[in-house]
């Protein structure tokens, strides 16, 4: 028998519970079950509706969010588990008007098309420039490190160019 | 001002800040009050007869508010969902189309097709109603291969040989007698693969009946609106038009897999009218897979003539084209009349026939996908002209030379029914093997060599035919829609502009792309010109986007409307300068009178034609708005010159592009970095295509193998290299932009080069793509052991 | 996904506790196996227990002549940890190959190891190595934990809680990615130990295995060229859309040599 105080938090099937965390800087709150995923959580609970859906396989990267400080796929993890923790997403970075310079370089360099991937490969880029600080960040680097997010558009050519860039200004 | 931002700029996009900020409204995005949610029940079987149907317990489990099915379509007088283009066979008999309901009535024919649908309160709900449904389903004999499909069982009733149509274009006589009495014929076995197009963003719609206006809004992933309004209201019935809305918000890529008419979009707007509540779905990436129309699927035998100098002298090709189970929106037409017509290429062959078996399979629906028919077309060609240089022992690039259609001979018709206006593909070689630094590729080789790996480089010319076309052709070929596009320009009182495009974007930059044709052209700022698309309620009429229109049709209706507005200006001018209109003139957003400095601005114009205090009333409308629909003359024909340089490990089999070039003739170019992307995106579907994706089904249960991208392989980051790309200017004689089309490029071009250099780096005369490094280490085995046995 | 009951655990006890007594429970480690397998319903578990705010499960120690990592350490802890790149590089390596870097913040070496993927990277350092495994209830020889596709030696209500490397003297990791999932097609660690030599093969088999033939040729002459006449036998090997038999026995003995001649 396991005793009390041993589980941090426990709720069952089909329960419903109010799950608290801090999004953006904010704290948050929602009702959730068990199986609800983080990035519906943000979508559908929060209404940040950047962070997309791409694939079931955590393939595609598209619903990428920073966990405590890194990118993570909110498709690979449950709301609940980011109780205590920090989710920045795609609208906490920056908005119109003041851009993160990750943002303002895929602008500039044609970084994206149809935009479904984007937030994603954005929150990846910060990633990728805040993994390789200080050092020279080369396009075999950044095309390694982006090996978990997929464009159908871009054939990447722009995408690269638009984190070296966004990876130089941050 | 103009220079800037005009024609021919390089300006960033003006939809960039949504997207970048995660503000893009997606269909998936979109939420109504008291909304429910459908799960479709698909097919785990390839080929299977549904003896009964108890839906009892799906009704009954908690959450489920509905559950319907093919039969309750039928009651409710929703048709099949239509082909619409009609190909006659060889004997004139038109192809055999067999009914595509939207929910399956009886029988399934492929892994994935939806039978039914469960509609919850919450997703969830209706899952867990899917999961109790449980089917009596009598397996059927299933077949999922191309070449063999005209032996197996009909898998529609009354269709044999599972053969749609039988399609010629070409005059076979002369063809075989060029063959006949060729110095040289090369044949070659050739097979286009598969693809699933895989767009971002999955497919959705969400149906929101008012029963108060009786207005049915369909929200969904389109990549043409109206079109789907058209379709979903004359064909199947889901509401009449002026009763049926569409909107097409931002759409995450479509690739044409989002052109046509599917099943869950007539679902939910047919569930939504039914049950008075909002009805939504989003596809899961596995439905995508399973789902969405898939690309490509040729199976074709081609021979080429030569004569002893190396001319071409004719090109006979045979193919069989995959319709899968059902015929598509657009399917018929992909192998047929996007294909068959291009396969002169940039070539003075003199006789080419061409004959096209479309079968049924119990597979997903084929349909158009990047390039649509003229990548198989070009694949072929360039691939069996490579082949016949290697075996006549030329250089490629001068066998290729030796037989393109002189720029000087433009326009110039083809022995397969197009009339290409203008090009210069000489031009577009030379660029290239010189970018490419074609001439230090032996050096190249030898270093690489030295270092244990094998070089090699490939080139490929391609053609392709956009914008199509002149309506009354398209009809007289079979098509059922016209095929122009139209604008609108609406200029408000304070001169600003909306503008209203027929055309749809999901990715493409119109937002940015068509502000800078209407900016040239009335000489008002970017930051004045609002671009809107995608709801059938606030634009007209329109076609939409696919095969590389956008631009090169939409763009044309834009000019024709600018130059209304234009017109009626210096109307309103000349009243408000004491001056006649054929004396004013407009230039940088200014009508002045000839040689004076009386002159008005445009948005004094447009002020005076909302505020008609001064105005010749008597003589013209107030307001300032005016629509054009735009009807090409002919298709445009970009083209260009590829090449491609690869490096391939012969230990391990991969293959690494170490360099690949492109050089396109687009005409004239509105936004070079905006095109420059779409060259990119296609150029790394067509990558995917020669080395990476292959749809694959298992040949005995019909089930998809490669049904998620942990078995797809999707072009990522590091597959692929920067591309160096490059132009040739010759201008479409025949629209007002002299643009041609870039969307498809790409994708088209890519394919042969990869092949051939790959080919040519380990010497072997054919190799099926995708070239993975199984199969090249497959290939390079073969050859060393056929080397021992020698 | 269906749905279970949600359990954080504070302590290794209690989730080996509630392990136990319930049948159909699964830890939660780093999820990303559990998670997308759930999603696509292929597992269904009554119950997750949650290992991710226990204390103490993570982190990574270097001390006589033992890396030791905590079963809890992401791939990305593994691949940048400087002590790790100095002790063992190609653990370093081989953590910075395993999935995408957003994969590798949140997987687990824990979690992989006791999932036993067949196409997993981490079996093959933990055998190559010669590593052991530290559970709540006892040690286990890397050798013995590996039992077969997705088996391990793990008795029910048994956690592993670290995962304790030898530094070789040298080692060398080669992989060969599945084109599309990016799982190892093949893996094989080669490293020269205080116990000998060990090659480990991961990705080609249903299970690790060690390459007894390639060990002995090495251990008389540590070099490439050693490998010349060795090869791998393809018989009972993986067999996929995106690799036949053969070839994953052709890119075993490929791999080892690259392995060998990156160290040698």
């Amino acid at each position: 028998m396991t005793g009390f105080g041993d589980f941090l938090r426990e709720f069952g099937d089909s329960m419903t519970v109010k799950v608290t965390t801090t999004v953006n800087g904010k704290p948050v709150s929602g009702d959730v079950e068990p199986n609800t995923l983080l990035v519906h959580f943000v979508r559908e609970n929060l209404g940040l509706t950047g962070t997309h859906v791409g694939c079931d396989t955590s393939q595609c990267g598209a619903c990428t969010v920073h966990f405590d400080g890194r990118p993570i796929k909110a498709c690979t993890i449950l709301a609940v588990q980011a109780e205590g923790h920090q989710v920045v997403t795609i609208e906490g970075i920056g908005q119109p008007g003041n851009l993160h310079p990750m943002q303002a370089a895929f602008q500039e360099n044609h970084g994206l098309q149809c935009g479904f991937c984007t937030p994603g490969m954005i929150m990846a880029g910060i990633g990728i420039a805040e993994r390789n600080k200080g050092a020279t960040l080369s396009e075999e680097t950044i095309r390694a490190e982006l090996e978990g997010n997929i464009c159908r558009c871009t054939g990447y050519h722009n995408i690269v160019k638009s984190i070296a860039a966004g990876a130089r200004d941050m | 001002m103009t220079v800037q931002t005009g024609i021919g700029a390089r300006v960033r996009r003006k939809e960039d800040v949504r997207f970048i900020t995660g503000r893009g409204r997606y269909t998936d995005d979109i939420n109504r009050p008291g909304q429910l949610h459908a799960v479709f029940a698909r097919s785990p079987h390839a080929h299977a007869r549904i003896g009964s149907l108890d839906i009892t317990k799906a009704e009954a489990s908690p959450g489920v508010v509905a559950v319907l099915t093919g039969a309750d379509l039928a009651a409710d007088g929703i048709g099949p969902l239509p082909c619409g283009w009609l190909i006659h066979s060889r004997d004139g008999s038109p192809m055999k189309q067999p009914p595509h309901p939207a929910l399956s009535q009886g029988t399934v024919r492929y892994v994935g097709e939806p039978y039914a649908v469960v509609i919850g309160e919450t997703r969830e709900a209706a899952q867990a109603g899917a999961d109790l449904l449980d089917p009596d389903f009598e397996e059927l004999p299933a077949n999922v291969d191309t070449a063999s499909a005209q032996g197996v069982a009909p898998i529609h009733d009354g269709i044999a040989n599972n053969l749609c149509y039988d399609w010629t274009l070409g005059d076979e006589a002369a063809t075989d007698a060029a063959l006949a009495s060729a110095a040289h014929v090369v044949e070659l076995d050739i097979v286009n693969n598969r693809l699933i197009p895989n767009a971002i963003e999955t497919r959705a719609a969400l149906g929101d009946y008012d029963a108060g206006t009786d207005m049915l809004t369909l929200y969904t992933t389109s990549q043409n609106p109206h079109l789907a309004r058209l379709v979903l209201s004359a064909f199947v019935g889901l509401a009449p038009e002026h009763k049926l809305r569409v909107v097409s918000p931002d759409v995450g890529g479509g690739f044409g897999s989002k052109i046509f008419i599917y099943s869950e979009e007539t679902v939910c707007g047919w569930a939504s009218k039914k049950l008075r509540r909002p009805v939504k779905w989003t596809a899961d990436r596995s439905e995508a897979f399973l789902n969405d129309a898939h690309g490509r699927d040729h199976v074709t035998k081609a021979r080429l003539a030569l004569d002893a100098g190396g001319k071409f002298l004719g090109l006979k090709v045979s193919t069989v084209a995959n319709l899968g189970a059902y015929m598509s929106t657009f399917s018929s037409s992909i192998p047929t009349y996007l294909y068959g017509t291009l396969l002169a290429g940039q070539y003075t062959t003199p006789a080419i026939f061409v004959e096209v078996r479309s079968v049924f399979t119990n597979t997903t629906p084929v349909d158009a996908y990047r390039g649509a028919g003229r990548p198989e077309a070009t694949f072929l060609l360039e691939r069996i002209v490579e082949t016949a240089a290697r075996e006549l022992g030329m250089d490629p690039a001068e066998l290729r030379r030796k037989n393109m259609i002189p720029k000087d001979a433009f326009p110039y018709a083809t022995p397969v029914a197009l009339v290409y206006d203008t090009g210069d593909y000489q031009a577009c070689l030379d660029k290239a093997l010189a970018l490419s630094d074609y001439a230090g590729f032996p050096a190249r080789r030898a270093a690489a060599k030295a270092r244990g790996k094998l070089r090699g480089i490939g080139l490929s010319c391609y053609i392709e035919a956009c914008g199509l076309a002149p309506s009354r052709l398209a009809g007289q070929l079979g098509a059922g829609v016209g095929l122009y596009e139209s604008a609108e320009i609406r200029v408000n009182p304070t001169g600003n502009v909306t503008v209203f495009t027929g055309t749809h974007s999901h990715g493409q930059g119109h937002e940015t792309t068509f502000a800078q044709v209407v900016s040239s052209r009335l000489g008002i700022g970017l930051d004045q010109i609002e671009v809107v698309h995608g709801d059938t309620s606030q634009g007209q009429f329109g076609l939409g986007t696919y095969g590389s229109r956008s631009l090169a049709v939409g763009g044309s209706a834009l000019m024709k409307a600018s130059d209304k507005i234009i017109a009626k200006g210096r109307k309103i001018a000349a009243y408000l300068l004491e001056s006649k209109p054929e004396d004013i003139d407009f230039e940088d957003g200014v009508f002045r009178v000839r040689n004076t400095n009386k002159a008005k601005s445009f948005g004094e114009i447009a002020f005076a034609a909302y505020v008609p205090h001064h105005y010749p009333l008597e003589e013209l409308e107030p307001g300032l708005q005016e629509t054009a629909f735009y009807d090409p003359q002919n298709f445009t024909y970009p083209a260009g010159a590829y090449v491609c340089e690869v490096e391939v490990d012969p230990d391990t089999g991969v293959t690494r592009i170490v360099k690949f070039t492109a050089v396109d003739d687009f005409g004239q170019v509105i936004n070079p970095m905006i095109v420059e992307g779409q060259v990119h995106g296609g150029i790394a579907q067509g990558i995917g295509q020669a080395m990476l994706e292959a749809c694959r089904y298992d040949r005995e249960s019909g089930q998809l193998l490669t049904g998620s991208m942990m078995d797809y392989a999707m072009p990522r980051a590091d597959d692929l290299v920067n591309f160096d790309l490059d132009v040739v200017r010759t201008d479409c004689t025949h629209n007002p932009l002299g643009a041609k089309g870039c969307g498809e490029a790409g994708a088209i071009g890519s394919p042969p080069a990869v092949i051939n250099a790959i080919t040519d780096a380990i010497g072997v005369r054919t190799l099926d793509m995708p070239a993975t490094p199984l199969k090249v280490w497959t290939a390079l085995q073969a050859g060393s052991a056929a080397a021992k046995g020698s | 996904m269906y749905n279970f009951t949600y359990h954080r655990a504070g302590s290794v006890d209690a989730a080996a506790a509630k392990l136990a007594e319930s049948g159909d429970a699964k830890l939660l480690a780093g999820g990303m196996t559990l998670l997308p397998t759930m999603k696509q319903r292929l597992a269904q578990p009554s119950d997750l227990i949650d290992l991710n705010e226990i204390a103490g499960l993570n982190g990574i120690t270097v001390a006589g002549g033992t890396v030791t990592i905590g079963a809890m350490t992401r791939h990305a802890d593994v691949a940048a940890s400087a002590e790790v790149k100095q002790a063992i590089p190609a653990l370093a390596k081989l953590a910075g190959l395993i999935g995408d870097p957003a994969v590798r913040n949140r997987g687990t070496i824990g979690g992989s190891i006791a999932n036993n993927d067949p196409a997993a990277d981490y079996p093959a350092a933990v055998v190559g190595l010669g590593a052991t495994v530290v559970t709540n209830k006892r040690e286990i020889a890397g050798d013995d934990f590996f039992t077969g596709m997705f088996e391990t030696a793990l008795d029910d209500g048994e956690i592993v809680t670290a995962v304790r490397f030898p530094v070789p003297q040298k080692a060398a990791y080669f992989k060969f990615p599945n084109p599309a999932s990016r799982y190892a097609v093949v893996g094989v660690m080669v490293a020269k130990t205080a116990g000998g030599i060990r090659v480990a093969v991961t990705g080609a088999g249903p299970c690790v295995f060690r390459q007894p033939d390639m060990e002995r040729a090495l251990s008389g002459n540590f070099s490439a060229d050693a490998l010349s006449g060795i090869s791998q036998k393809a018989d009972g090997l993986n067999e996929d859309i995106h690799a036949s038999a053969e070839y994953r026995a052709s890119l075993v003995v490929v791999g080892a040599k690259r392995a060998v001649a990156e160290i040698a």
